[in-house]
């Protein structure tokens, strides 16, 4: 027995990034004017120009609005616990290595809880595409403030304003260890599509800050508007630098947003790291994880780590 | 269009043709695609969706180039623009649609909410 | 089928617990480890980080123990097996995510090598003190299954079986020992790999249109896929319906938490392991298990010297509990003698399943050291009279 679900009315025609979306889950949770949406239909559009292989794609997200987006796309999706959707997009990665694993997830969900693994996956240049959809807030709960929240915003929590200093995510995700670090806005939809398009062809940790304007929240306690408001804000007051340090792009409350890429460089990753260094020390005895992962199958099947290590063992 | 000098390669260069396509039910009603219209193609219409929002609506039929804008900062997957077929003669300025249309036939038949027609 | 050769270090070795654990895990197909480390339970890692490269395994030392059960959790979506290995304060922080395995229905092994608790406590010594968390230890209602070994033979067998259990039921499977068993050394002998029989991971044979993740047609265990072979589905944390998309409802709830108890609580009997000795016309039945059954021998030989009757029930898997079994025996016997290295854990389980038909005697012991078999034999005596 299953649960009933209304389904919506069917269209003729259909929007283009449509087979990229569970369309029986469409119209979706986010607010009006929410800034999530414009950035899952950007990664979707990079995802299909770039023609990676979607059924090697999956996504996982935390919890949170931004967290809801894992239930909104066409990929092997995993809508996880709060803040660990990095160290599950690692164990995804490491058990089978072919997967492209990108993580989706909002500010207080990646550095927030999930702080401490953010900063050790980029530390260890693990091959992960993380997405993080900054509206300054966390919105799903009801706005309370986050580590991302500027100086002097309100916020639930903080009803007199923040008097906590912020992160500023590049410069963490940069001195961490990430190989490409790039913020752009949900205004910048051709930037921020071709910023994912860039990213999906580099390995190691790629970072991109996404910011978005938070309506319901963000903008409403701070009488900001809606986030039709915040998007013109983000027109009026976004500045691209593209190279700039990224100690210096920090963002103060209705400031100046500096976006741009920061770092685009190459280092192996966490996995070419693992397996240069084992196949020094150990030469032929050792036995990398093939791309298609550690799954035992039964013996007669070729080409896994068990046929691989059978047959080695009966060569020598 | 109006140009201040006619460009050099203005005989090479051709400004595509696209229409716009509205999904009326999943709109939200945010106004990102009338406001970021570069050609002002949409106005957000007095009608109401399903769900009491004012879905958008074209109302300079002829003028959109499919710079797919609108389809990019949608958040809500509701709207979004098909290039038109290159056989039909170019919509002179001050020609509309439905004239040039006529002289090739009607659009795919889409939700398409109309300015008073 | 047969378990991978590559990881079975057939012959008789010399072996503490901890290193027959990791044995066990590589022997039984185990091909990923996320671990923290956390004494007394380091030596089963160190063990496997050595050997892992040479059998195609990833051994990654995550940043805390959160992290680690969250990547054991994705690995085994990838169809990998996949353990980490704690202790105490550790276990405390994996509950979160080991309530995500069980409602993701994802098979893992967690090993638990209890010290003595609660906190830091005592971090060199051993305990039995989390046997209660194991069952009840993460947020809401679910059911998953947990081992005790009392040797370190028995720590390896029973990693093979922990495995097993997680494949067949989908549910993550706790390794519950403690530093006695585990820094304990003592003869483990690894049969051929021929001997070994593992569960493999099933994967579905639907097709990507017709699978739905959850989806369940008569039995309680649905198909699994994989990531990455195409089926694009949806897995979360929330209560979902059977395409694994969250719905927010009562109905909703009954329907995808009651099938998380039943699949265990259906099969209990099939999943239900103990070892009984001497219950018929026994006057007095110890229930015990891990280290402190070891040390019970040594009691139940003195008991019996004097004249008391006394049968054994050995738990090997502790979770579920053996109700059947104890409220069969409770209108038989006089009392149950429950020691344990805790304040009263097991013991409160007997006492339910018993129901008033026999004495209940708890022997409790806080920790640091194991009973004097003279405590648990003073005991014993005592319930006979």
């Amino acid at each position: 027995m299953s649960i009933a679900v209304e389904q919506p009315e069917a269209v003729v025609e259909e929007h283009p990034v449509a087979p990229f979306l569970r369309m029986d889950r469409i119209p979706h949770i986010w607010c009006p004017t929410c800034g999530i949406g414009t950035v899952v239909k950007c990664i979707a559009t990079a995802l299909e120009e770039t023609k990676v292989d979607v059924d090697k794609v999956s996504i996982v997200s935390g919890i949170g609005c931004t967290g809801r987006a894992a239930g909104y796309m066409k990929l092997d999706a995993f809508h996880t616990t709060h803040g660990r959707a990095i160290p599950f997009a690692t164990g995804l990665k490491l058990g089978r290595p072919e997967l492209l694993v990108t993580v989706f997830s909002g500010d207080g969900d990646l550095v927030g809880i999930g702080g401490n693994h953010f900063i050790h996956a980029a530390r260890r240049n693990t091959d992960l595409l993380v997405v993080l959809v900054n509206n300054f807030i966390y919105g799903m709960t009801g706005g309370q403030n986050a580590p991302t929240t500027p100086l002097l915003a309100k916020s639930s929590t903080m009803p007199y304003g923040n008097f906590e200093r912020p992160f500023n995510l590049p410069h963490l995700a940069a001195s961490c260890g990430a190989t490409y670090v790039a913020r752009w806005t949900s205004l910048h939809i051709r930037r921020l599509t071709k910023a994912f398009k860039e990213a999906i062809r580099r390995k190691g940790f790629r970072f991109i800050e996404a910011i978005a304007p938070c309506s319901t929240l963000y903008a409403r306690l701070n009488r900001l508007g809606t986030g039709a408001n915040l998007m013109r804000f983000y027109h009026d007051h976004a500045e691209i630098r593209h190279g700039v340090d990224p100690r210096d792009v920090d963002i103060g409350f209705q400031d100046r947003i500096i976006c741009g890429k920061f770092v685009d460089e190459e280092r192996p990753t966490f996995t070419e790291m693992m397996d240069e260094h084992y196949s020094k020390t150990f030469g032929d005895k050792y036995v990398p994880l093939p791309p298609e992962g550690g799954m035992i199958r039964e013996n007669s099947q070729s080409g896994d780590a068990a046929g691989a290590a059978s047959s080695r063992r009966e060569d020598s | 269009m109006k140009y201040w000098r006619k460009p050099l390669d203005f005989d090479q260069v051709k400004i595509p043709r696209g229409e716009v396509r509205i999904i009326a039910d999943r709109c939200k009603g945010c106004g990102f695609c009338v406001e970021y219209c570069p050609k002002d193609v949409l106005e957000m219409s007095e009608e109401f969706n399903r769900k009491g929002y004012h879905p958008p609506k074209v109302v300079k039929h002829g003028e959109c180039v499919n710079c797919n804008l609108c389809e990019m900062i949608c958040p809500d997957f509701a709207i979004f623009s098909v290039p038109l077929d290159d056989e039909e003669p170019e919509a002179e300025p001050g020609e509309s649609l439905e004239q040039s249309a006529a002289a090739s036939g009607p659009p795919v038949a889409a939700q398409q909410k109309e300015d008073g027609n | 089928m047969k378990t991978d050769p590559a990881g079975v270090l057939t012959g008789a070795h010399y072996l503490d617990g901890d290193f027959a654990c990791g044995e066990g895990a590589m022997a039984a197909g185990c091909r990923f480890v996320a671990g923290y480390p956390i004494t007394p339970s380091t030596e089963v890692v160190e063990r496997i980080s050595r050997r892992f490269p040479m059998m195609g395994g990833t051994f990654i030392q995550m940043e805390d123990e959160l992290a680690s059960m969250a990547a054991v959790v994705g690995a085994s979506w990838t169809g990998t097996k996949a353990l980490t290995v704690t202790s105490g304060p550790g276990f405390s922080l994996m509950m979160e995510n080991i309530g995500l395995a069980a409602m993701m229905e994802t098979p893992c092994v967690v090993v638990n090598v209890q010290r003595g608790g609660p906190s830091t406590g005592l971090p060199t010594m051993v305990g039995q003190a989390d046997m209660m968390q194991a069952r009840w230890g993460s947020h809401g209602d679910y059911e998953l299954i947990a081992l005790s070994p009392q040797s370190p033979q028995e720590a390896f067998d029973l990693m093979i079986d922990a495995f097993n259990l997680s494949e067949l039921y989908r549910v993550p499977v706790l390794l519950m020992t403690d530093e006695c068993v585990g820094h304990m050394t003592e003869k483990v002998v690894i049969p051929p790999a021929e001997e070994i029989e593992i569960v493999p991971r099933k994967l579905t044979a639907q097709s990507p249109e017709e699978f739905l993740p959850y989806r369940v047609d008569g039995s309680y265990i649905p198909e699994f896929a994989r990531a990455g072979d195409g089926y694009r589905f949806h897995t979360t944390g929330l209560t979902h319906d059977e395409r694994g998309y969250p719905v927010m409802s009562a109905e909703c709830q009954e329907i995808c938490v009651r099938r998380l108890l039943e699949k265990i609580t259906a099969n209990a009997d099939k999943i239900v392991r103990f070892d009984e000795e001497e219950t018929d016309g026994a006057e007095v039945v110890l229930v015990t298990y891990g280290i402190t059954a070891r040390v019970a021998r040594m009691a139940i030989d003195l008991a019996r010297a004097k004249g008391v009757k006394v049968g054994v029930i050995r738990l090997i898997v502790v979770w579920p509990f053996p109700e059947k079994r104890i409220r069969g025996l409770a209108t038989r016997v006089k009392a149950f003698v429950v020691p344990e290295v805790n304040y009263g854990q097991m013991v409160l389980e007997v006492e339910r399943c018993a129901g008033g038909q026999a004495a209940v005697v708890g022997v409790p012991h806080g920790g640091g050291s194991v009973h004097e078999p003279d405590d648990i034999c003073d005991a014993i005596l005592r319930a006979a009279k």
